[in-house]
């Protein structure tokens, strides 16, 4: 066998020469868990309870906002903060619709503890990041895209909302709130 | 034909350089560098903003810093010196001359407008879009433009270096298969032409929108598209500081791999699998199948993280092996205590290596598991992971790399060669540093891309704990050591350049040649392990991943339920 190093043509027979066990034993306990990490995907899909794939529908941005402020005529129980931003209690099973925009969350909603509620997310501007704090969900929201998921809240707390898209000089500020009551 | 006045030999190395070619490697290492320390001047300002008991930026700067800190160190200073690396292993290490070194002076052009186009556009505040510029937010249209041009000088390089390829061939510069690490950098080729034709995809009718052409850019669409380009840019990355980790090995062991096909197929399955990455970064979004994500997420059941792993063994194996036969054959880790860790190009390579795989290895696969995507997205964990790849792997393999070539293109000394010693441990230990609590913090729900985590004056602000505050305390003082790492770097690169000792033809060799001779036998002993310390190292490695992928899925199931 000739001499040779990475920087230099190989021998010609290169693809001849067998690989030693080293190689062979790690290359099998790599393709294993490889398999593994493919499988857990697909069994959490099956038995697991957080599976953000969801439904999504196109739906322009003015159809969206309008659903929203249906819902907000609808179900608000109270305001808050000198912003008044309306808190909203939809039944459970109902349908909540996150309309972000610059640079604010439209409604604080108000979740019974352990029921669902089918959350609609989206944006009616630009991009924005639902990011739910502290139990850090994050999910992103894209103007045109209906995201349908369904949400059991399985702590009773107050909750904040951050974006955590940058969508503007004053991403920053865009923060909001959601309780969950028993 | 090859003209032999177009060449010189180096006495150190006894390679054969063509000259046109040394002039356009030099002249992109030196934009790469010059970016490097821009890019990284922005970088700091970003950490020390974030840094909560600092917060030096109002928000405007804050945000254009950050968009230039995006691609002026992850686009800029890493393609220029990849294009530097396509230069290097097609002429010097085929023996060849370069195929057409005008485009390659066009190419480089190209490039230099683009970027500082890009970068007027953003310094001047008309397109504080960050680095991924989604839609429906828009830049000043000479952003977009910016980083065409840059992409078209970049894809014009990958098409000199295949035309090299070709002219060594033909012109029998070289017998037999391609040596290792060309056949790396060639993966890194293919994967950048088909990584630049997505940018242009994608930025190009973005670019013809912001100018009032084009009516409408889906916001959805954009991200699928771009991350073809975003996301396979930093596989065209992975290919080649693998390429350059091997090169390491040979060039201060005298090492071969352990077997050439096992490290070739590791290579292959990159080409087959990366560009399915781009799904990591829609994992959280709407639309896309259960089925699209699995596929795509996983690289198709994780064929191309088995070539990382792969190489995570073959690397420091092939090391290993050099070593032992060199006479380092005490216990499992002589080979790698005698190691010549006071050697900058050692030291930022093994260093790179080992951070790559722990940190940007282990948690990148972890957050691109469909579901646990959603506990990390978008939080400071995003950047704090691919600091560890980006910074603490492609960039401190650069470095190291750096190091080893200065003497050979410039013919000087390295300049300060202690300063340069500290560099790459500060750098990769600052960054890697950085990585771990910039992950911890996002953890704890801490937003990326964001001026103020305090919501100062906001009425439905809240507090995040003190156990984050002093996480993105830390993060800001290892961003500072690595910054200062950096700069250390580009000290001693640039001060090589103007004020370098000269080096005399008979010095001697930068690279020892010794041991080469030695090592023909390995990789084809019947019995007996050829790398036991390279081993266990995996396999610690391997524990690391176990526990760390499961305490994750344990912390998912924990969280509420969404369907």
């Amino acid at each position: 066998m000739s001499t040779h190093n990475t920087l230099t043509p190989p021998p010609n027979d290169w693809w001849r020469h067998p690989i030693g066990r080293d190689e062979l034993l790690w290359i099998s306990i790599a393709a294993a868990w490889c398999v593994i990490m493919t499988f857990m995907m697909i069994y959490w899909y099956f038995a697991g309870n957080q599976n953000q794939a969801g439904e999504a529908y196109r739906i322009s941005p003015e159809a969206f906002a309008a659903k929203a402020e249906e819902m907000v005529d609808k179900y608000t129980i109270r305001t808050e903060t000198e912003l008044e931003v309306p808190v909203v209690a939809v039944p459970p099973g109902g349908d909540v619709y996150i309309a972000s925009s610059q640079y604010q969350w439209n409604v604080i909603p108000e979740l019974k503890l352990g029921e669902t509620y089918r959350f609609h997310l989206s944006s009616v501007d630009v991009n924005h990041g639902f990011s739910l704090q502290p139990i850090n969900i994050n999910l992103q929201l894209v103007p045109g895209y209906d995201y349908v998921l369904n949400f059991t809240p399985n702590a009773v707390g107050e909750y904040n909302i951050v974006c955590n898209e940058y969508c503007g000089l004053a991403h920053h500020a865009m923060v909001g709130r959601l309780y969950v009551v028993e | 034909m090859s003209n032999d006045s177009e060449f010189r030999t180096c006495p150190d190395t006894g390679l054969r350089i063509h000259l046109p070619a040394e002039k356009l490697m030099k002249a992109n290492a030196v934009a790469a560098v010059v970016f490097l320390l821009i890019g990284g001047i922005f970088g700091l300002a970003v950490a020390l903003t974030r840094w909560p008991a600092v917060h030096l930026l109002p928000a405007e700067w804050f945000y254009i810093a950050l968009t230039a800190h995006g691609v002026d160190v992850l686009v800029v200073w890493i393609i220029f010196f990849e294009m530097a690396i396509l230069y290097f292993t097609s002429t010097v290490l085929l023996n060849s001359r370069l195929a057409t070194p005008k485009v390659g002076w066009i190419a480089f052009v190209l490039m230099l407008v683009g970027a500082v186009m890009a970068n007027i556009v953003i310094l001047d505040g008309s397109s504080t879009v960050m680095f991924t510029s989604y839609p429906p937010l828009k830049a000043n249209p000479l952003f977009y433009l910016g980083l065409i041009l840059f992409a078209v000088g970049a894809l014009l390089v990958c098409f000199v270096f295949l035309g090299t390829l070709v002219v060594a061939k033909h012109e029998k510069t070289y017998e037999g298969s391609l040596p290792l690490v060309v056949f790396g950098a060639l993966i890194a080729a293919i994967i950048a032409v088909f990584t630049i034709a997505s940018g242009a995809i994608i930025l190009i009718p973005t670019f013809l929108w912001s100018l009032g052409l084009v009516g409408d850019i889906d916001p959805q669409m954009y991200r699928l598209v771009w991350w073809a380009f975003g996301h396979s840019s930093q596989q065209i990355n992975m290919a080649a500081q693998i390429a350059i980790w091997y090169a390491i090995a040979a060039l201060l062991f005298g090492a071969k791999p352990l077997s050439e096909k096992v490290s070739r197929m590791a290579f292959f399955l990159y080409l087959l699998a990366l560009q399915l990455g781009s799904a990591h970064h829609l994992l959280s979004d709407p639309g896309g199948s259960m089925s699209f994500r699995v596929f795509n997420t996983s690289y198709a059941m994780y064929i191309a993280v088995l070539g990382s792993m792969i190489h995570a063994f073959t690397i420091p194996g092939s090391i290993e092996a050099a070593q032992r036969e060199k006479g380092l054959n005490n216990g499992l880790f002589e080979w790698l205590r005698k190691a010549p860790w006071d050697n900058p190009v050692f030291s930022g390579m093994f260093l790179s290596l080992v951070l790559f795989g722990f940190i940007g290895g282990i948690t990148g696969v972890t957050m691109s598991v469909q579901q646990i995507n959603m506990i990390i997205h978008n939080t400071a964990y995003v950047p704090g992971h691919f600091h560890g790849t980006v910074a603490a792997g492609t960039t401190l393999s650069f470095m190291a790399l750096t190091y080893w070539l200065l003497p050979v293109l410039w013919r000087r000394d390295i300049f300060m060669p202690k300063v340069a010693q500290w560099s790459t441990w500060m750098f990769g230990l600052g960054m890697g540093g950085f990585a771990i609590f910039f992950m911890a913090a996002g953890h704890l729900g801490v937003a990326r891309r964001h001026w103020d985590m305090t919501f100062a004056g906001n009425p439905l602000g809240f507090e995040y704990s003190a156990t984050v505050y002093l996480f993105m305390g830390a993060a800001g003082i290892t961003a500072v050591i690595g910054s200062l790492g950096a700069l250390a770097y580009i000290l001693c690169t640039v001060g090589t350049i103007l004020f370098g000792k000269r080096r005399p033809e008979n010095a001697a060799p930068v690279v020892s040649s010794e041991g080469v001779e030695a090592i023909t036998s390995y990789g084809n002993r019947s019995k007996g392990w050829e790398a036991p310390g390279s081993l266990v190292l995996v396999a610690v490695f391997m524990v690391f991943l176990v526990v760390y992928y499961f305490a994750n899925w344990k912390y998912l199931g924990s969280v509420w339920g969404i369907r």
